[in-house]
C-alpha cells in the first residue's frame, strides 16, 4: 500500500453515549419524513448508514444491542414483518464491527467503496426476506439509495465527529 | 480511535456467536409474525415508543403547509370560494334527491321486510406519511383505536375508495391502499351488473381484475363501484375506471387493467368509514366432497 493511501490518525476526545444515542433517533427521525415521492425511490436508509458509522468508529459501545434494537424500530414504523431489518441491521453490525479495524486505515474514497457494499448486502437481506413473504421486486432503484448512502458517507463522518474534535485551547503556547 | 484491550481480558462471545443469536432471533420474530399473529403485543409497545419520534418527523411537513396556506393569494382564495360554493350547489341537487329515494328505499325495504341498512359514522383522519416500504403500498393515518377506528374499516376520499384499515395502534392507523398486491376489492360493473374481484398489482395506479372469464362483457371506461357483497365495503362506493382490455385466447382468464378513481397516493386526509355490519353467521363447513373437482360458478 502507498503511503499516501493511509488516512492520517486524529486524536479525537471520547464519545459520549448521550450523543450516540442522540444520532441513533435523529437518523430515525430523517426516516420518518414524510419523503415526496420521486425521492423515495432513492432515499438511502439513514439508520442503516448511522448504525454503520458507529460500528467502524465506536465498536465497544455500538453493536448488536443497538443495531438490532433499531431494526426492530423501523420495522413497526415501516408496518413491515417483524424483524426483517433487524436481521439485516445484526449483519450489518457484524460486518462493521469485523471490518473496523481495516476500514479506518483508509482514506475516505476507500471507505465509501468498503460501505456501499455493506450497505448493498443490507438492502439484499431485506429483498430476500420480503421475496420469500411472496413480495415483488421492486425494480433496480431500490438499491441506489445505498449508492446515495455511500456518497453521504464522508459528510456524515465530518458531521458526527465535530462534537469529539479538541477545540483550540487560547492559553496553549 | 479507541484501542481493544489485550485479549485476556473478558470480552464475552464473538461477534460471531452474536450474530448468529441475533439473526436466530429475527428469524424466529419473523417466522412467529409471519405465520401466526402472536406478536402484535410487542408491536403495540414498541409502536408507543415510535409514535413521538413519527409526530416529531411529520411536524416539518405539516408546519410548511400550515406556513403555505398563511400565505395564499386573496385571488385563490376566491376561487376556490367561488368553486366550493358551485360544488355545494350542485351536491344540494344531488343530496334532495338522495333523501328522498333513501326513504324511499327505507320504505320500500321495511315493505319486503328486509335487514335495514346500517347508519354509518365516519371519523376524519390526516396522512401521516406514506408508507417507506417499497414493497407495500401503505398510507399511515393519525387515528388509532383511540378514536374507534378498527381493522377492516373501508377508508375513501372524497372521491373512491382508498383502501382498507388493516392495523391498528392507539394513536395511529395503517391503511393498505388498493394498489398493494395483496389487498382485494368485490367490485361490480355499473354498466351491467358484472362482479368481480379487483386486486391490486404493487404499482401504482394499476389495478388488475382477477378471473375474469374471456367472453366477459368489460369495455374500456367501465366504472367499477363496490358490490357490497363483502361486508367490508358498502355497496356503490367507486373504485376503479376499466383502462385496459385484452383477451388472449391462450390464457384461461382476461386480462383487464384498471386505474383507481381516487387519489389513492395523493392525498392528505381521508375518510375512515365505521360501520358495525352485522353479517349473518356463515353457514357450517359442508363435509369434504370426496371429489374436489367443482363446477365453477359464472360470476
Amino acid at each position: 500500500m502507498q503511503p499516501r493511501d493511509i488516512a492520517p490518525h486524529e486524536i479525537l476526545l471520547p464519545v459520549r453515549p448521550a450523543f450516540i444515542a442522540f444520532t441513533l433517533i435523529a437518523a430515525l427521525i430523517v426516516n420518518f419524513l414524510p419523503w415526496p415521492e420521486p425521492l423515495l425511490a432513492v432515499k438511502p436508509d439513514f439508520v442503516a448508514l448511522v448504525v454503520l458509522y458507529w460500528c467502524i468508529q465506536q465498536p465497544r459501545k455500538v453493536g448488536f444491542a443497538a443495531a438490532w434494537l433499531m431494526g426492530l424500530t423501523m420495522d413497526i414504523a415501516d408496518g413491515s414483518l417483524l424483524g426483517q431489518h433487524a436481521l439485516a441491521y445484526s449483519v450489518l453490525a457484524f460486518a462493521g464491527l469485523v471490518l473496523h479495524r481495516r476500514v479506518l486505515m483508509f482514506t475516505m474514497r476507500n471507505q465509501i467503496l468498503h460501505v456501499i457494499p455493506i450497505l448493498l448486502l443490507n438492502d439484499l437481506i431485506v429483498l430476500v426476506i420480503r421475496k420469500l413473504a411472496g413480495a415483488d421486486f421492486p425494480g433496480s432503484g431500490y438499491f441506489v439509495g445505498s449508492l446515495f448512502a455511500g456518497a453521504l458517507w464522508p459528510v456524515m463522518c465530518y458531521l458526527l465527529k465535530l462534537p469529539q474534535r479538541p477545540t483550540p485551547d487560547p492559553d496553549d503556547v | 480511535m479507541e484501542h481493544s484491550p489485550p485479549p485476556f481480558f473478558k470480552r464475552g462471545p464473538t461477534p460471531l456467536v452474536r450474530l448468529l443469536l441475533c439473526s436466530l432471533l429475527s428469524v424466529a420474530l419473523l417466522i412467529s409474525d409471519a405465520r401466526y399473529q402472536y406478536l402484535d403485543g410487542i408491536r403495540q409497545a414498541i409502536a408507543i415508543v415510535a409514535y413521538p419520534l413519527q409526530r416529531v418527523a411529520a411536524a416539518p411537513a405539516a408546519m410548511l403547509h400550515r406556513v403555505g396556506e398563511f400565505f395564499v393569494t386573496q385571488s385563490a382564495l376566491r376561487n376556490e370560494n367561488a368553486r366550493l360554493a358551485e360544488q355545494v350547489l350542485q351536491n344540494g341537487a344531488v343530496l334532495q334527491k338522495y333523501r328522498a329515494l333513501a326513504a324511499e328505499n327505507a320504505h320500500l325495504r321495511e315493505l319486503l321486510a328486509m335487514r335495514q341498512r346500517f347508519p354509518e359514522s365516519t371519523v376524519v383522519a390526516e396522512v401521516l406519511y406514506s408508507g417507506r416500504d417499497p414493497f407495500t403500498r401503505k398510507i399511515v393515518v393519525d387515528k388509532g383505536s383511540q378514536d374507534d377506528v378498527k381493522a377492516g374499516r373501508p377508508v375513501i376520499d372524497h372521491s373512491g375508495v382508498v383502501g382498507q384499515v388493516t392495523r391498528v395502534y392507539p394513536w395511529l392507523a395503517e391503511v393498505t391502499l388498493i394498489t398493494d398486491k395483496g389487498q382485494a376489492v368485490p367490485v361490480q360493473n355499473l354498466r351491467n351488473g358484472l362482479r368481480a374481484v379487483l386486486g391490486g398489482t404493487g404499482s401504482d395506479g394499476q389495478l388488475e381484475l382477477k378471473f375474469i372469464p374471456l367472453n366477459a362483457d368489460f369495455q374500456n371506461g367501465d366504472e367499477l363501484v363496490t358490490s357490497g357483497i363483502d361486508g367490508i365495503y358498502p355497496h356503490g362506493l367507486p373504485v376503479a375506471v376499466v383502462s385496459n382490455v385484452e383477451r388472449n385466447a391462450a390464457y384461461l382468464f382476461a386480462r383487464i387493467t384498471g386505474r383507481p378513481v381516487a387519489g389513492v397516493s395523493s392525498h392528505g386526509q381521508v375518510l375512515i368509514l365505521n360501520r358495525d355490519v352485522k353479517v349473518p353467521e356463515r353457514p357450517a363447513e359442508e363435509e369434504k366432497s370426496p371429489r374436489p373437482k367443482k363446477s365453477r360458478r359464472s360470476s
